[in-house]
């Protein structure tokens, strides 16, 4: 195995990782404030829309990504005024969000069909971004170092800020929180959206630089894959962070087997990974009490303050 | 703390009260919950707020605490009238409060949960120094980098009191401070708060328990019904001339025949054990108690030490792996379920009412299916006769003077102690041979307790041997015959209850089993409370 092939085995496997990334440390804030959102597959195709419109009307691909961003938190928002503001039961509007997303950026996306737009690649000089070994380093879209970046920040945020941890008391104890005069809908709703916006420009990876184009459900499952991702890694940034490249190496092998002919499990088991993987996460969740798991104690649970 | 304290505010006079309470009134749909009230709290008082379940304590200090508005009436702080109109308002004014449901976060650290309840943010370095010197100054002993899930009820209770002091308060409301704690961490709280009290901060106590009112408060106001009925000095009053004024009525005593004698054993346990189940479950370790016809048999101790998986255990809820565990007349059940069991002579009720003990959306008489079926047929052919469970609920609703509209209520209309005293009438009127019990007063006003004790004794007068699971000292010592304290799944020695020693059933309670080393000085007043 040459140098060259490892540096393009890891380009591709960051490129694989980063949409999962970014879905699942927002799912990770949304889940800490103690709101499961099955939707983010949904957000992620109404990002990859809203990006990809966004880039191609306006030629700007920073403004796509705003776009993207935009799309997903509007969509999640939707959600927080259902599971919020009517106390709707949260896995079953999560599903909601997902079906209704994938409607309505196939909706959105007719008159995109068929249009491209150039890759939203690396912004260093080509000298470094081509450069067979040091593309390891400058070769990716700036949306990769956002995610390694947005790891530290969730992480910092979440352990070491007062927001963070009020944030956390809410998903721990929402009537505690609400008894020491914390808005336990107003953290709420500011983590949906930020988990809205994370899952968007995780969407636009695919449209603004896996496959600079539109196409029907293209983000293939993994934005179930995210809300697995969070319930394996404990809750915890670090562990995301491993899970997800975990994710990306399988991916990438699977890519590359396919690629010399052969594979080691047939494609209907990678299609339906994403949905197996939801599952067992799902029964964690519910086994929680019993494991003893460091899940956020008010998880999925209603919030009905009493005065 | 280490600078003194000062309890003035510039512009008051200084012989004002620090709270003035004049005409409070509250309403909520269907129920006027305060009702004129008046009272008023000098400085370094330590005030009690007295009365029954329902009487309106809580309204009123949600009130004073800002996280509901009264509909009529003025406060008056240091002499200034006042709004409050959160929280967070009554904390700047100085008003501290600990809720009897501590508001913690169990997957947080102490210094986090203080941290929360704070309203100046305030470095978590700088916070931790101040934690360690309130703490000092108190004697509150507690670790802030602690996991708060893994701390004792008690232990929780004081991150509230020193979340409450960081604040300096003024005043401090304690809601019913003492519900969950052993003897040992009420002396220990009495000593906190009348320090407090002796450094100018008043505190508002509210408590049912009358005798650490006697003990701790130097002026009692007593509500009834969302009225002041009286003020008085706890020091001059009985417990029962409170108690009455609480309940409006005289209080019964319990009646007790002089000669009984404990023949005939009915319940026995022999070396019972059952691992625990799950990350909070306490496994019970080789348990061995008896209860005979006539007898009473009390089971003390802090909740969460074995009762739950005690009372499952006897109820066949959770079959054991020997028979020869649990026999009921000399015939061994330990591996029967429940349903056999109950044909064997066994009656339990939980302590948890609703969905445990009873199903809330289903009639009272269906609910006396679910444990009479089979004692008392009730069901031919697999189909609920018509006529047998609403007699036997009529019957059950006359007898134990249930306040409901009939047999077809259902469940979750009745109140606590009404629905209580249906499940306990509902049992007993099988005629166990034995009867299980846990928390049978647990929320439940002092007239339904008195009823509920007196009917526990009749029905041991019988002939039945009843087991008392309670975490209410005070209810054991005055209803049963013997005694033991289970503590992390051991059950200590069997004492009688004539010549129990407090002090030591309170260390049993906190676990220290007789070593003088750790054995902590309960002062005179705790002994004369009991």
């Amino acid at each position: 195995m040459s140098l060259t092939f490892i540096i393009a085995a890891i380009v591709t496997i960051v490129g694989l990782t980063t949409p999962i990334l970014l879905a699942a440390l927002g799912e990770l804030v949304v889940e800490k404030s103690g709101v499961l959102n099955l939707g983010v597959e949904g957000m992620m195709l109404i990002g990859a829309i809203s990006g990809f419109a966004v880039t191609v009307i306006t030629g700007n691909p920073w403004l796509g990504v705003l776009g993207a961003a935009a799309g997903g938190a509007v969509a999640s928002l939707t959600f927080a005024v259902l599971v919020l503001q009517l106390n709707s039961n949260q896995v079953a509007t999560g599903l909601a969000l997902t079906i209704f997303g994938s409607g309505l950026s196939s909706l959105l996306g007719l008159s995109f069909t068929g249009r491209i737009i150039p890759v939203f690649g690396s912004i260093f000089p080509a000298s470094l971004a081509r450069d067979p070994i040091l593309k390891v380093f400058f070769g990716y879209s700036p949306i990769v170092y956002f995610a390694i970046f947005m790891v530290f920040v969730v992480g910092w945020f979440l352990r070491s800020t007062r927001a963070g941890m009020i944030l956390r008391a809410v998903g721990e104890n929402d009537l505690s929180a609400h008894s020491i005069g914390y808005s336990v809908v107003g953290v709420r709703y500011g983590a949906i959206a930020f988990g809205g916006a994370m899952a968007g420009i995780g969407g636009a990876y695919f449209t603004m630089v896996i496959t600079p184009m539109w196409a029907e459900g293209m983000t293939a499952g993994r934005g179930w894959i995210a809300v697995a991702l969070v319930v394996f890694a404990g809750w915890r940034t670090g562990r995301i962070l491993a899970g997800a490249y975990f994710f990306g190496v399988l991916m990438a092998l699977e890519l590359y087997a396919k690629a010399a002919g052969f594979s080691f499990l047939p494609s209907q088991f990678w299609a339906a990974m994403p949905y197996l993987m939801t599952i067992v996460a799902i029964a964690f969740i519910s086994a929680r009490e019993k494991t003893g798991s460091s899940a956020p104690a008010c998880l999925g649970k209603p919030f009905l303050a009493s005065s | 703390m280490t600078k003194p304290m000062t309890h003035e505010t510039p512009g008051t006079t200084s012989d004002a009260p620090r709270l003035e309470l004049i005409g409070i009134s509250k309403s909520f749909p269907g129920v006027l919950a305060n009702d004129n009230i008046s009272l008023s709290v000098q400085p370094g008082e330590i005030h009690a707020l007295l009365g029954e379940n329902g009487a309106g304590k809580s309204t009123l200090v949600k009130m004073i605490y800002g996280i509901m508005p009264q509909d009529a009436g003025e406060m008056r702080w240091n002499g200034q009238p006042i709004t409050i109109s959160n929280p967070k308002a009554a904390r700047r004014l100085g008003i501290g409060m600990v809720f009897q449901h501590f508001s913690l976060f169990e997957a947080m650290t102490v210094l986090e949960n203080i941290a929360l309840g704070m309203d100046a943010k305030i470095p978590a370095r700088d916070l931790e120094a101040r934690i360690v010197e309130v703490m000092k100054h108190y004697g509150l002993n507690l670790d802030p980098q602690r996991i708060v899930s893994t701390l004792s009820v008690g232990e929780r209770q004081r991150i509230e009191i020193v979340r409450a002091l960081l604040l300096n308060p003024k005043m401090l409301i304690m809601d019913e401070p003492t519900s969950v704690l052993t003897p040992q961490e009420v002396e220990q709280l009495f000593v906190v708060l009348r320090q407090l009290a002796g450094e100018g901060c008043s505190i508002l106590y509210i408590s049912h328990k009358l005798r650490e009112i006697k003990a701790l408060c130097s002026t009692a106001t007593i509500l009834r019904a969302g009225r002041v009925v009286e003020t008085c000095d706890p020091a001059v009053e009985t417990s029962r001339s409170m108690a009455e004024m609480m309940i409006g009525g005289s209080l019964k005593d319990i009646e007790r025949g002089s000669q009984r004698s404990f023949d005939r054993q009915r319940l026995a346990v022999q070396n019972l054990s059952v691992p625990g189940e799950g990350p909070f479950g306490v496994a019970l370790k080789n348990i061995s108690f008896q209860a005979r016809s006539g007898e009473i048999f009390g089971i003390a101790g802090v909740a969460g030490n074995g009762q739950n998986e005690l009372l499952l255990a006897l109820s066949g809820e959770t079959p054991c792996e020997s028979a020869e565990a649990i026999t009921i007349d000399g015939v061994a059940v330990g591996t029967l379920g429940a349903k056999e069991r109950r044909l064997k002579g066994v009656a339990t009720v939980p302590e948890e009412r609703n969905g445990h003990a009873a199903v809330p959306d289903f009639s009272l008489s269906d609910n006396t299916v679910l444990t009479a079926r089979d004692r008392l047929g009730m069901v031919q052919a697999g189909l609920i006769g018509r006529g047998a469970p609403r007699r036997y609920a009529s019957s059950v609703i006359e007898t134990f003077d249930v306040k409901a509209t009939g047999p077809g209520a259902m469940a979750e209309s009745l109140s606590g102690g009404n629905l209580q005293k249906y499940i306990m009438g509902r049992e007993i009127m099988q005629k166990p041979a034995v009867l299980i019990v846990s928390q049978p007063t647990w929320g439940v006003d002092a007239g339904a307790a008195a009823a509920i004790h007196q009917s526990l004794v009749d029905l041991a007068a019988t002939g039945s041997a009843i087991v008392v699971i309670s975490q209410d000292l005070d209810e054991l010592l005055a209803l049963c015959d013997t005694l033991a304290v289970i503590n992390l799944g051991s059950l200590s020695r069997i004492m009688n209850v004539a010549d129990a020693d407090i002090e030591e059933i309170g260390l049993l309670m906190g676990g220290v089993h007789g070593d003088p080393d750790t054995k902590i000085k309960i002062s005179e007043d705790v002994i004369n409370a009991y």
